[in-house]
C-alpha cells in the first residue's frame, strides 16, 4: 500500500466507524451470547465425553505406538506419509517452521490494499489448499488404525464355517498384528503403505505355500519369521491365506 | 407507612448541615447507596483517571456491518479464561511426580474429588475448543483482510498467540502421565531435538536431563501452568490494546457512502 492508499483506507474506515454503534452494549451483547455458547459446548463435551485415564506409563515397552492429540494428527500423518528417512526432518520440522514463517510475514509480503476475498485469488486459493490439506491429513491421521491391531472384519464365510477355522483365523490375525508386519505392510486400514506390498488381498496373488515360503525365506528387507512357534506360524499363514 | 422514630445520630457521625436550598435530610436508601457508589468511583477515578480508559474501551464505536464473525476473538479469550479457572482447580490436586504421584493424583481427581472428573473434562475439552476457536478467528481475520495496514502488528502478535496455544496443548498432554501421554511426549521431544540449530538444545532443555522422566514432568508442568499462560495473558493484553486503539475492521464488502456533509472533521 502506498501513502495515498493508506490515507484512503483510514478515511473510509473513519466514515464506517463514525456510522457504527458503540461497543457497549451492542458488541458486548453478541460477545456475551457467544461466551455462553462456548461455555455450553465445553460443559456438554465434558459431561458427554468425560475424561479418561490410560494405563500407567511403561518406559520399557517397545510395541506401544503413541498417538498425539487430534490437532496434531496432520503432523503425525505427514510423518507417516513422508517415507524416506532423509525427508522426515523436512516433514516434522521443516514444513511447520516454514508454515509459521509464512504466517508471520504475511502482512509484509501481501501488501495490496484489496480486502474483498473475491478480488484476492492467490490468497483464497492458498487458503483453500492449506485448509484442505490440513483437513485431509487430519482425517487420515485419525483413521490410521492402531499399528498393533488389525481392524479387518472377519469375512462372512469364515464366521459361517465357525469352529476350528474361525479360531485359527482369529489367532492368526492376532499373531500377524503383533509380529510387527504392520511396520512394513498395510492390511486393511492398518499398517504402513511401504516398503512391503499391501497384504489386504495377498491370497489372490499367492497360494498358501508361497506365503509360508515368504515368511521363512523372505527377500530383504523383510526379516524371516521362521522362529515363530509352529502353531502361531500355521495360524498366521491360515489368516493370510484368507485375505482375498 | 408510618416509620418508627429513629434516634438522632451523634454529632460526630452527622454530615455537614444541609446547605440552604437543598432538601434537608431524608434521602431514600437507594439514593444513598447510589450516592455512595458514585463517591467511591469518584474517589478511585480522582486517583487513577481510569474512567477515561473505561469509556475509551466500552464506548468506542464499532464500524457499520460488524457481524457475528467478530465474536470469534472474544470467544477465544473466553475459552482461555475457562482454561485458566479450571486449571487453577486442577492444580490444587495435581502432583507433578513422575514416580507415580502424577498418575495417582489424576486418578484421585477423576474418581474421588467432588466434580473432579467434570472439571478435568472441561479443561481437557476446553483445550480442543480453544484450538478450534483460535484457528477460526485466524481464518476470519485472514479472509477479511484484517491483517493489512494498519493492523500488521496485531496479526504478528496473533501468530505468537497461536504458537503459544499449541505449546499449551503439547505440554498439557504429558501431565496425566499415562502410557499415551508419556510416549506421545517422548516422540514430540525427539522430533524437537532433530530440529536445525537450536533443535538439540531445545530437546535437552525440555527433557531436562539425560533421561525422559521425573525432571521432564516438572519442567513441562511449570511451562504449562506458569510460563506460557503468563505470556499468553500478556500478549492478549497487547492484542486487545491494539484492537481498541485501531478499531476492528469493517467487513470488506461494506460500502462507504461518502456524503459531503460527513467530512473528516466529524470523524
Ligand atoms: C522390515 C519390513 C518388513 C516386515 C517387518 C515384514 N515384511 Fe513382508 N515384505 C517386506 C518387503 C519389502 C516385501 C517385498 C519383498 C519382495 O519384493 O520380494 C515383503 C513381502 C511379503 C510378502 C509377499 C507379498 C507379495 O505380494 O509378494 C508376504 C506374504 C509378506 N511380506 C508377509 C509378511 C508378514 C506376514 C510379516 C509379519 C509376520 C511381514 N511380512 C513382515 C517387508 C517386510
Ligand atoms: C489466544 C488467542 C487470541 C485471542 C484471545 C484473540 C482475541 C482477539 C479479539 C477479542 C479481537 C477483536 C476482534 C475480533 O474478535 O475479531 C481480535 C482481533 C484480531 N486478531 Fe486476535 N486473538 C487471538 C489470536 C489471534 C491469532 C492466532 C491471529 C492471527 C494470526 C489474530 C489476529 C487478529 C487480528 C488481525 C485482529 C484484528 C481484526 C480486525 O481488526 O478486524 N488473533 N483478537
Amino acid at each position: 500500500m502506498n501513502r495515498r492508499e493508506k490515507e484512503q483506507y483510514l478515511r473510509d474506515y473513519g466514515i464506517l466507524k463514525a456510522k457504527g454503534k458503540p461497543f457497549f452494549p451492542y458488541a458486548v451483547t453478541k460477545d456475551g451470547a457467544m461466551a455462553c455458547v462456548v461455555l455450553a459446548v465445553i460443559i456438554t463435551m465434558s459431561l458427554v465425553l468425560g475424561a479418561g485415564q490410560g494405563p500407567k506409563p511403561n518406559p520399557t515397552t517397545t510395541s506401544y505406538v503413541p498417538r498425539p492429540d487430534w490437532y496434531f494428527f496432520f503432523l503425525f500423518e505427514l510423518l507417516r506419509v513422508v517415507k524416506p528417512d532423509s525427508l522426515t526432518q523436512l516433514a516434522t520440522i521443516g514444513i511447520p517452521t516454514l508454515g509459521m514463517i509464512a504466517l508471520f510475514l504475511l502482512p509484509f509480503y501481501d501488501r495490496s490494499p484489496e480486502r474483498r476475498p473475491e478480488h484476492r485469488p492467490i490468497a483464497m486459493v492458498t487458503f483453500v489448499v492449506v485448509v484442505g490439506a490440513m483437513a485431509l491429513l487430519t482425517y487420515q491421521g485419525a483413521h490410521a488404525g492402531d499399528p498393533t491391531t488389525i481392524s479387518l472384519p472377519t469375512p462372512q464365510r469364515i464366521v459361517k464355517a465357525g469352529g476350528a477355522t474361525l479360531a485359527e483365523y482369529e489367532a492368526g490375525k492376532a499373531v500377524v498384528a503383533q509380529s510387527g508386519c504392520l511396520a512394513c505392510h498395510k492390511i486393511g486400514e492398518n499398517g504402513n503403505g511401504g516398503p512391503g506390498p499391501n497384504l489386504t488381498r495377498v491370497a489372490t496373488r499367492l497360494p498358501a505355500g508361497a506365503i509360508a515360503r515368504t515368511l521363512v525365506n523372505p527377500t530383504a528387507p523383510m526379516p524371516s519369521f521362521r522362529n515363530l512357534p509352529p502353531n502361531k506360524f500355521k495360524a498366521a499363514v491360515a489368516f493370510l491365506n484368507q485375505l482375498k | 407507612m408510618p416509620r418508627l422514630p429513629t434516634p438522632k445520630l451523634p454529632a460526630a457521625l452527622q454530615g455537614p448541615p444541609p446547605r440552604p436550598g437543598e432538601e434537608n435530610g431524608n434521602v431514600a436508601p437507594a439514593d444513598a447507596a447510589k450516592e455512595a457508589g458514585i463517591t467511591v468511583v469518584d474517589w478511585v477515578d480522582e486517583r487513577t483517571s481510569l474512567s477515561g480508559a473505561a469509556r475509551w474501551l466500552m464506548f468506542r464505536k464499532i464500524p457499520k456491518g460488524t457481524n457475528w464473525y467478530y465474536t470469534l476473538g472474544s470467544a477465544t479469550l473466553f475459552a482461555f479464561l475457562s482454561q485458566a479457572v479450571t486449571g487453577v482447580f486442577l492444580a490444587m490436586y495435581y502432583r507433578p511426580d513422575a514416580g507415580g504421584g502424577a498418575y495417582e493424583s489424576i486418578r484421585h481427581i477423576t474418581d474421588q474429588v467432588f466434580l473432579g472428573q467434570f472439571v478435568r473434562g472441561m479443561h481437557l475439552w476446553g483445550a480442543s475448543v480453544m484450538v478450534v476457536l483460535v484457528f477460526l478467528h485466524m481464518a476470519r481475520t485472514f479472509l477479511f483482510g484484517a491483517y493489512k495496514y494498519p493492523r500488521e502488528l496485531n496479526w504478528v502478535i496473533g501468530v505468537v498467540l497461536l504458537i503459544l496455544t499449541l505449546v499449551m496443548a503439547l505440554t498439557g498432554y504429558l501431565l496425566p502421565f499415562d502410557q499415551r501421554a508419556y510416549w506421545a511426549t517422548v516422540v514430540a521431544n525427539n522430533i524437537t531435538a532433530t530440529g536445525p540449530l537450536i533443535g538439540p538444545y531445545l530437546g535437552d532443555f525440555l527433557r531436562a536431563g539425560p533421561e525422559f522422566g521425573a525432571t521432564t514432568l516438572s519442567r513441562f508442568y511449570s511451562i504449562h501452568m506458569l510460563v506460557v499462560p503468563g505470556l499468553i495473558a500478556a500478549l492478549i493484553g497487547a492484542h486487545l490494546y491494539l484492537v481498541t486503539k485501531l478499531g476492528t475492521t469493517a467487513p470488506p464488502w461494506q460500502k462507504v457512502e461518502t456524503r459531503p456533509e460527513l467530512n473528516e472533521a466529524e470523524v
